[in-house]
């Protein structure tokens, strides 16, 4: 396997990614990502010098609208979801000291 | 004949004519769902009393000259990454367990307002990634032809649904294949339109660049009707596209006098089934045989494909699916300390190892230093892979390929090398990347008496060639259902004509022995009949 994939890169992914893995699931993680590295580096052989990258395949731009609401109060529908509620709004844990 | 034998065009009409009624319809899926449900798992969620109150409603309504559409009153099902108000909406993941939207997708909407009757929500691959829809947090779906084997995916439940007739047709989702793969391993009819043509408001986003609804039914006619009911033009979407062309059933020709077929060598060559392979040139013989000009060429980049695929579908998951962190919907972790460890925790127990592996990998290729080399890298093949296709559509105006290297794998057999399942893709990954519109028509049955599907590519916005295509070919087949389909005990007439299997016998015993009884005695039931129906059972012998 030509990458290979470190601890600190598996930590540094998880930590961009919001994950946390068990040492188990490390193990897999890198023997995964470095195959799949292995595999994307195929790309390399192709010359795209030059080529401009295509994030979408029409050419789109932003759409604009006047800010106006359009959809009705949906407040006690959306709350219902939330993990944990009160007094009308969303529960976090605390993030300011 | 049964109701349930009759495409979504067929009872719409029947509907029209007052021989039946919406409530009839819906409860003829319903009841097909419990009989044939509990083995292949298609759904995720059936909504019972709410499909029998809303085909109350529609059939008011047609019977008071309000709904006049061939799809007022007919059931249909939707794949559960489709968000409906008030029914719980999962993608198959722990994470969306609890989940009720409080708005419905567009393509939802457009249904509703042909009077479609839905009857719930299907079973996929988590978030939709993955092929077998074996990644889904509630248990896999199986294939309706062959109970262990998988239906594809990722919308597999969707397919298999249409495929067992419990549902009429459906809908799914396609961003690198996944609704005419798993067309083909079912033996149904799918269509990826071109990106833009169908709202994406209301999906929930996978890869969003690459990410399609498309219908998926029993027959092309199905497919186009469908389709045209779902095209909408929405501010909502910023992608939407404003088309003129979606009157799509006017394609409903057999005539492809002329038609220029382009045959892509690379797409034939080491890897590919020859049982699909020959499959898949019989059709292409039928085309020509009726007036089409079939050449092969060389496509070229198709082994980039998949790479490219995978960079980019796996960088917008990751930041589509960072939404998922415990605090407005979906799971949260029981114990954590702070915020942070909060999202961690509910991230890392709610989310299923492919989706994880899939976020890890899209935060590495988009984290500073890998971003050029493999982000960037993977968009620049995209706008060659665009190119070629271009290139090709200026000599052709359809291209044919498989949907995928076999048929339907069985259980367990995928997700233990993922890198393997992924190359299973390269025959569908490259339209999504193109945006182009593609569709899968059932072509034929393997030895195994697993289906083979035909896949149709066309340039973009030019679904109406793809579809005219699949059209004439379906005129020399006829669709074939699984043993499994079969209607109830004592409804007249067989299911799956072409296969010649007494449908009520099979499915009676199937029920009341359970699965592997059933199967065994489908087995013995169609022993004596048609010869795809032979070598199904032939094959299920062998696994007993």
């Amino acid at each position: 396997m030509a990458n290979k994939i470190s601890d600190e890169t598996i930590e540094y992914a998880g930590i961009l990614a919001k994950l946390e893995l068990s040492a188990e699931e490390k193990e897999a993680a890198k023997k995964d990502m470095g195959r799949m590295l292995d595999y994307i580096d195929l790309l390399n052989q192709l010359d795209t010098e030059g080529v401009e990258p295509m994030s979408h395949v029409f050419p789109v731009q932003n759409v604009f609208r006047e800010d106006v609401v359009t959809n009705g109060d949906d407040r006690e529908a959306i709350l219902a979801n939330a993990p944990e509620k009160q007094d009308g709004a969303f529960v976090v844990p605390r993030t300011v000291e | 004949m049964s109701i349930l034998d009759l495409t979504a065009l067929q009872l719409g009409q029947k509907i029209q004519a007052g021989d039946l009624t919406a409530v009839q319809a819906a409860e003829a899926a319903l009841e097909q769902i419990h009989r044939a449900d509990p083995q292949v798992h298609a759904y995720l969620t059936v909504d019972e009393e709410g499909a029998l109150k809303q085909a109350g409603r529609v059939q008011q309504q047609i019977e008071a000259g309000e709904l006049k559409g061939h799809l007022a009153g007919v059931p249909v099902a939707i794949k559960d990454n489709l968000c409906i108000r008030g029914m719980r909406t999962t993608c198959s993941s722990r994470i969306l367990n609890n989940f009720i939207p409080t708005y419905t997708a567009e393509a939802v909407i457009n249904l509703e307002k042909a009077g479609a009757v839905i009857l719930g929500k299907t079973n996929m691959d988590e978030f939709a990634m993955g092929s077998t829809t074996e990644t889904s947090a509630f248990g896999v779906t199986r294939n309706p032809w062959n109970l262990e084997h998988v239906p594809g995916g990722s919308s597999g439940g969707s397919c298999a649904a249409v495929a067992a007739n419990e549902c009429f047709y459906a809908l799914g989702s396609d961003t690198g294949g996944s609704i005419r793969q798993p067309s083909s391993f079912c033996g149904v009819t799918g269509i990826k339109p071109t990106y833009g043509t169908v709202s994406r408001y209301g999906l929930v986003a996978y890869g969003s660049s690459l990410d399609q609804i498309g219908p998926i039914a029993k027959d092309v006619s199905d497919c186009a009707a469908i389709l045209e009911a779902i095209s909408t033009y929405d501010r909502k979407d910023s992608t939407s596209i404003r088309r003129e062309d979606t009157d799509f059933t006017s394609a409903l020709a057999e005539d492809v006098r002329g038609l220029r077929i382009g045959i892509p060598r690379d797409y034939f060559g080491e890897g590919l089934n020859p049982e699909v392979r020959d499959s898949i040139m019989q059709a292409v013989k039928v085309l020509t045989d009726k007036g089409a000009v079939a050449e092969e060429f060389d496509l070229s980049l198709v082994e980039y494909a998949i790479p490219a695929y995978y960079v980019i579908a796996s960088a917008e998951a990751s930041s589509n699916l960072s939404r998922f962190d415990g605090v407005k919907y979906g799971y949260r972790a029981k114990e954590y300390q702070g915020l942070h460890d909060m999202y961690k925790k509910s991230r890392s127990e709610g989310f299923g190892p492919e989706v994880k592996r899939r976020i890890l990998l899209g935060s590495f290729v988009l984290s500073s230093g890998y971003y050029d080399a493999y982000y960037l890298k993977a968009l620049r093949t995209k706008a060659l892979i665009k190119g070629a296709f271009d290139k090709a559509f200026s000599r052709f105006d359809v291209i044919v390929a498989p949907a995928a290297p076999t048929t339907a794998p069985r259980l367990g057999e995928s997700l233990k090398d993922p890198l393997q399942m992924y190359l299973g893709d390269i025959y569908t990954i490259s339209v999504n990347l193109a945006g182009l519109p593609g569709m899968t028509v059932p072509c034929g049955l393997d030895s195994q008496g697993l289906p083979i599907g035909l896949q149709l590519i066309g340039d973009c916005f030019q679904e109406k060639k793809i579809i005219r295509a699949a059209y004439a070919f379906e005129q020399s087949r006829k669709y074939q259902s699984p043993a499994l389909a079969c209607a109830k005990a004592g409804v007249s007439g067989v299911c799956g004509e072409a296969a010649g299997v007494q449908a009520g016998e099979a499915g009676v015993r199937g029920e009341a022995a359970g699965v592997q009884a059933g199967t065994a005695d489908v087995r013995r039931d169609t022993g004596a009949s048609g010869e795809a129906a032979f070598a199904a059972a032939g094959e299920r012998s062998g696994e007993a």
